[in-house]
């Protein structure tokens, strides 16, 4: 398995997601080598996962120059500009590998290089992405595997190049897609490419949700018959039940909140128009805006455009002790994605009894039905929600009943189960392979 | 000499509008017409209409040995008018025919008979002067909404004028018993009482054209051969359904329309077997056995109870608000306002705010303007303040206006105590 994150290296939604699957996997006798770009000495694994540290990879200075060639062919079709360029030569290439002190080391006694993938999202991504790749195809040579399972764009890379070496199937596993993370003005064409590449090479996809197929289907052209569905779910493990007061309310107020990146993919503005709706007519709620992302300034400059500073307050990021904290003081949590996968924070919301309004442009609203859902660009609709909800507490105690329910079919085993079943259909079947 | 006893419920409730806080005050406008018009003029198209010809074709053509009865909700009749009154005019053309019987029920098809017997009792006696005067017919049976029934509902019934009831043949109530027979509710004096027989009724409603059924596909020959199995061991077989079975749950592409055709005639072959209104049937027949219902049934899911309409919070909440302002809403003497009220009564409302199945994904759909019950929720509550506020406006202004007409006299009084005083 080949992933960019994996708790306690970068927690992000992405890593959570890839601990949790993993280890529902080992669960049912699943043997899983997690292989990671990168993984501090200084952190402590502390899953049943055997770890794979790319940058502990030693490669030596012939397979270096020899393999270079096959990650260069993808990134030369689409023309994607990095150290790998076509144009350079290959002393040129290994000189500036070495000039780039913090990626690669050479070792004397053993004559090989290990390079050095920093994996947090960097400007240099791209790069890191390809050596990243690069690196996959001498641990698929070494470590006995049926089956390869990628996780998002930043390992299919890897995945394929894997294949090339073990000849086994590939499983891209899309938990994000470009066309979700930006407007089309602005989607990044190189990692677009890349997911392109990546879903039409490989063998079987699984997709989030129905919703996230349906992008894959559209946006990208692949076959439907290619594309599994196995939602994701929402680990019952709670943190800390510690007190701790990220925010206060006073007697009676309500706290609505919003809890992700404050970035164009998570809506975070619509959330804000709509509080001012809701303020309109409701002066005793707090709005809370949780998160961090480029979009903070612009907020900020609305909030008191609308003049509603003292209503709504911004967090900036917050650790998990202090995010389930806050999923305990919320009234409300609200998701209001312009476009979401999945979005497992939904469900952790119904773990704390909040109830959830989400956007209809989500995959976690085809598992999380006892919700309100509305288009993320219907702000009226979304402060009439909220009001409703505040005034009503027989919506809260209902929606709350069913979401208890439904959280409870959603598993991380029902999850696993459906990954195996796909992993043994691909083993036993006749499927050719590159 | 077996009757075959047809009764075809027609309702259309009326929908509301999205109606958002934003409009709470600002707008007392809560009727979705335009969609309100459309299905009407749809149904009227692909059932009513079609469906009404048939009926009377096969009336002419049996020249008095076919017939049938109709509910007709008052929120239905009111929609005809507005939005297909052609379907009304033909509604009346089979009445005219003197072959078919209309039943008594509550005028917004409401679920009053459960909340308010007040309530109940004034919805009755609407919809009785509507079919006096929308037919010239005056009902003599009884059918409640989605015919919930119990004891003190075949009371109330009686009381007020009915000569039988209608409800749901279920286990639940006849135990070993067969609802072939005319019965008796133990808390009538006279009213009997007729029951679905919801085994040959649902062949037809909602089986016909399900293909998984191993008696798929469903022909009159078939059909009337299990009519014709009961014969000696029944004397009325009442075949309840929605009217909208024909042409709407089954469409016309089903052959729906075709086997309802054929069906009169195949069944009349047989010499023992007869078609009768519910009103022939109570004459016919002597009722065989008392039959306690002590508690609310109807004839809807498989549970055969009211979980359709009450019993999560939000059903509850709904229900027990806007019951909570009949007195009020009375006392103003406003018939807007009563009339309102009345119509948030429908059942339908409360139908839609059915979590039951609703996790399954399996929503009750026909005709739903809501995606989830907690939409059909907001709507209505929101709809329910501004309706409230309005009720409360009411009030304060017409207690401003007693106030000063009790000031006056009041005021002359004293003047002429200090007068007499004076003197």
């Amino acid at each position: 398995m080949y992933g960019w994150e994996f708790p306690p290296f970068i927690s992000g939604g992405l890593g959570i997601a890839c601990h949790d699957i993993t280890k529902a996997l080992i669960e049912f006798g699943v043997e899983v080598n997690f292989v990671l770009p990168n993984f501090p000495s200084n952190l402590e694994n502390k899953s049943q996962v055997n770890i794979i540290n790319s940058s502990k990879i030693k490669v030596t200075r012939t397979d270096l120059l020899e393999r270079k060639n096959s990650i260069k062919e993808f990134l030369n079709f689409y023309g994607i500009d990095t150290i790998l360029s076509p144009y350079i030569t290959e002393h040129e290439y290994l000189e500036k590998l070495e000039a780039i002190k913090d990626f690669s080391y050479f070792e004397e006694s053993t004559n090989s290089y290990q390079l050095n993938i920093n994996s947090n999202y960097g400007p240099n991504l791209l790069e890191e992405v390809s050596r990243y790749a690069f690196i996959a195809g001498f641990i698929a040579q070494k470590l006995e595997h049926d089956l390869i399972h990628v996780h998002d764009w930043m390992t299919v890379l890897a995945g394929i190049e894997a294949r090339k070496f073990s000849k086994k199937p590939l499983i891209y596993h899309v938990h994000a897609l470009e066309t979700d993370r930006s407007d089309k003005s602005a989607l990044n064409i190189n990692v677009f490419n890349i997911e392109k590449y990546g879903l039409e090479q490989a063998d079987k996809i699984i997709a989030v949700s129905y919703y996230t197929k349906n992008k894959i289907i559209e946006n990208y052209g692949i076959n439907p018959d290619k594309i599994h569905v196995v939602h994701n779910s929402v680990s019952k493990e709670k943190v800390t039940t510690l007190n701790n007061k990220i925010v206060t309310k006073k007697d009676g107020e309500k706290l609505v909140l919003f809890l992700g990146r404050v970035t164009y993919q998570k809506g975070p503005d619509y959330f804000l128009e709509a509080a001012a709706k809701v303020l309109q007519l409701d002066k005793n709620v707090q709005f809370v805006i949780a998160g961090h992302g480029d979009m903070i300034n612009k907020l900020i400059e609305r909030t008191a455009e609308l003049k509603i500073g003292n209503k709504v307050r911004f967090t900036g990021f917050l650790n998990r002790a202090e995010v389930e904290a806050l999923f305990q003081a919320a009234d409300i949590y609200v998701m209001p994605s312009v476009s979401e996968p999945f979005g497992i924070s939904g469900l952790e919301a119904a773990l704390f009894d909040v109830p959830v309004i989400l956007s209809k442009q989500s995959g976690i609203s085809e598992v999380l039905h006892n919700s309100l859902m509305v288009d993320f660009w219907d702000t009226n609709e979304l402060a009439n929600q909220i009001s409703s909800l505040l005034k009503n507490p027989a919506l809260e105690k209902q929606i709350l009943l069913g979401a208890a329910k439904e959280l409870q079919e959603s598993q991380w085993a029902n999850s696993a189960r459906k990954i195996i079943e796909l992993y043994e259909t691909i083993i036993k079947g006749t499927l050719k392979y590159a | 000499m077996p009757s075959i006893c047809f009764y075809f419920q027609v309702h259309q409730p009326k929908r509301l509008r999205k109606y958002t806080i934003f409009d709470i005050n600002n707008s007392h406008h809560y009727e979705d017409e335009t969609a309100n018009s459309q299905i009407m003029q749809k149904v009227a198209n692909k059932c009513y209409l079609p469906m009404n010809q048939i009926l009377l074709d096969l009336i002419h053509k049996h020249q008095g040995h076919f017939k049938i009865a109709f509910s007709i909700s008052g929120v239905a009749i009111e929609q005809m008018k507005l939005y297909s009154p052609e379907t009304l005019e033909s509604f009346k053309r089979l009445v005219k025919t003197g072959c078919v019987e209309l039943l008594g029920e509550t005028y917004y098809h409401s679920l009053s008979a459960v909340f308010s017997e007040t309530e109940f009792r004034r919805q009755i006696r609407k919809h009785k002067e509507l079919m006096l005067h929308e037919f010239n017919y005056e009902t003599k049976i009884f059918r409640n909404t989605e015919l919930i029934y119990n004891d003190n509902i075949a009371r109330i019934a009686e009381d007020e004028g009915f000569q039988a009831i209608i409800t749901e043949g279920t286990e639940k109530i006849l135990g070993w018993k067969s609802p072939n027979f005319v019965y008796k509710p133990v808390s009538a004096k006279n009213a009997k009482l007729l029951l679905k027989n919801y085994s040959l009724s649902d062949d037809i409603a909602f089986r016909f054209s399900n293909q998984a059924w191993n008696e798929f596909p469903l022909n009159t020959e078939k059909y009337s051969s299990w009519i014709y199995s009961l014969d000696g061991n029944a004397e009325t077989i009442n075949l309840f359904m929605d009217y909208e079975t024909f042409g709407e749950h089954q469409w016309q592409e089903t052959g729906i329309f075709e086997f309802m055709k054929v069906l009169p005639e195949r069944i009349l072959q047989h010499p023992s077997f007869s078609f009768n209104t519910p009103s022939e049937v109570i004459q016919k027949y002597e009722a065989k056995d008392f039959i306690a219902s002590p508690n609310l049934i109807s004839w809807a899911d498989t549970e055969r109870d009211l979980s359709a309409w009450m019993g999560n919070h939000i059903q509850d909440d709904s229900l027990e608000k806007i019951y909570s302002l009949e007195k009020r809403v009375y006392n103003t003497q406003n018939n807007n306002i009563i009339e309102t009220w009345e119509s948030l009564l429908t059942s339908d409302h409360f139908y839609y705010m059915c979590t039951k199945y609703f996790s399954d994904g399996d929503v009750h759909k026909y005709f739903n303007p809501y995606n989830t019950p907690y939409e059909a929720y907001i709507n209505y509550q929101n709809v329910f303040t501004d309706f409230e506020n309005r009720l409360i406006a009411l009030e304060k202004a017409n207690l401003k206006k007693a106030k000063f007409i009790a000031k006056k006299p009041s005021s002359l009084n004293t003047k002429k105590v200090l007068k007499l005083e004076k003197v």
